[in-house]
């Protein structure tokens, strides 16, 4: 189908998106890539009123490390940030995920902050972004404010974005050195949307694992941080029983729902096995003997 | 609703028009400018076989609206074969059947276009992924993933 009607603004700069979204009010939304929003459009799940692009702002473009912190702006591609060095460099586990995400020419429009902002529990870089931690800064008619990654996601499709504001770019915070990721994620194809996923972070000092990040999507209403995991890491040493133990724990507890794509029990079963994989993976990255 | 007036330039020649904000670049091409060869499938962003290339980036056009493409250089797969010489890309798929009905084909061509421009050397996995951003139901891709690394071995100069 073909999108419904709708009044097309262009903003210049992030000011002039924040005033556009102050005076449109609640029947306007931020035009990014538009690869998840305007599908929905298309099938007519979405009918705002108005649409902000903000893909025109140079001030939204950018991306850059602010000395540990990997900067990306609100408008910057995510096939650049897929393969910008500074994101390489800082946060590999993004890259990933980006790598995961749609199709090339999905990226090449979409947006990292648009897929963060649209907060798909399911999603890969929700997931990648929270695990490694964060903020978003939010700009509104009354000033900008930060959102840490721990408290972005509030449900299906939620944030805690007020009307009026928008997401003007996110920080992703460094890893010290000794830190290796893993992300995977199991679909019905290798294009397909992910079933469950699993986004970890471990830092080694010492032959042992002094820090743990565990956070599985798909499984919940928002990409869903996993503490008894993580705490099964911290004061171990990396190795396969260790990592058996914490994937157990991470499954052990969550209640995903089912869908046509697989049962609640299923997805219960992939948070097992992915996670003790990415644990596996991140222990060989980090210099671990697992 | 809004209009707006865009300008483009599409396959080396400058293009302009009204378009409705929410027409998309797909119906902007076909249907306005005439390019038959941008296909509608899913118009969800799914099937890739409305892709057309903005600014040398492969896009799916069902899901950009025309209005954000103002300025944009696009090429579609009437520029491959401005006369009666083809592409060797389209040679390849015609030697190698990498076509049946045709639907995805003008998406796969130029898909593959931008495989090869980004790495003239891309191995038969390198082309099988990256092709597999565009459905064909037809080929099976085997047939599609031959005729890109002929193609591709043509346009490096290598004779077979």
């Amino acid at each position: 189908m073909k999108s419904p009607p709708f009044d097309y603004h262009r903003a210049g700069s992030a000011a002039e998106a924040a005033a556009l979204l102050g005076e449109l009010g609640f029947d306007a939304r931020i035009l990014a890539g538009g690869q998840s929003l305007v599908p929905l459009m298309n099938l007519r799940l979405a009918a705002p009123g108005h649409l902000v692009d903000i893909t025109a702002a140079p001030d939204l473009a950018g991306v850059s490390a602010n000395g540990s912190r990997l900067g990306v702006g609100a408008a910057a591609r995510q096939r650049t940030v897929e393969l910008h060095a500074d994101t390489l460099a800082i946060a590999p586990i993004l890259a990933d995920a980006i790598s995961n995400a749609g199709q090339v020419p999905v990226r090449h429009q979409g947006t990292v902050v648009g897929s963060l902002a649209h907060a798909d529990p399911s999603a890969e870089m929700p997931a990648a972004f929270k695990a490694q931690g964060g903020s978003v800064t939010v700009r509104g008619a009354g000033g900008t404010r930060e959102i840490p990654s721990e408290d972005f996601f509030e449900g299906y499709f939620t944030t805690p974005l007020e009307e009026g504001e928008l997401v003007t770019a996110v920080t992703v915070d460094a890893w010290p050195a000794g830190t290796g990721h893993g992300f995977l994620e199991f679909g019905v194809t290798a294009e397909s949307w992910p079933i469950a996923l699993a986004a970890v972070l471990i830092h080694t000092s010492g032959g042992v694992i002094d820090r743990a990040s565990v956070v599985l999507g798909g499984v919940a209403e928002v990409p869903l941080r996993r503490p008894e995991a993580e705490a099964v890491l911290v004061g171990a040493a990396p190795g396969a029983e260790v990592f058996a133990e914490a994937a157990e724990a991470a499954a052990t507890g969550i209640e995903p729902l089912s869908d046509s794509f697989g049962s609640g029990a299923y997805r219960k079963k992939l948070a097992r096995v992915l996670t003790r994989r990415a644990l596996t993976t991140a222990a060989a990255r980090a210099g671990g003997d697992a | 609703m809004s209009n707006h007036d865009i300008s483009v330039t599409v396959n080396g020649t400058a293009a302009s028009g009204s378009v409705e904000s929410r027409r998309s670049l797909a119906d902007f091409l076909r249907r306005d400018l005439g390019l038959v060869s941008v296909h509608f499938g899913c118009e969800q962003g799914a099937c890739g076989a409305c892709t057309v290339l903005v600014d040398g980036r492969s896009v799916r056009s069902c899901i950009l609206f025309a209005v954000q493409a103002d300025g944009a250089e696009i090429q579609t797969v009437e520029s491959l074969a401005p006369g009666a010489q083809l592409h060797p890309l389209q040679e390849a798929f015609r030697r190698h059947q990498g076509l049946q009905c045709g639907f995805c084909t003008p998406g796969m061509l130029l898909r593959s276009l931008e495989l090869i421009n980004d790495n003239p050397n891309l191995s038969a996995t390198e082309a099988r992924e990256g092709i597999s951003s565009n459905m064909c139901r037809c080929t099976g891709y085997q047939y599609i993933v031959d005729a890109v690394l002929d193609a591709a071995a043509e346009m490096r100069g290598e004779e077979d």
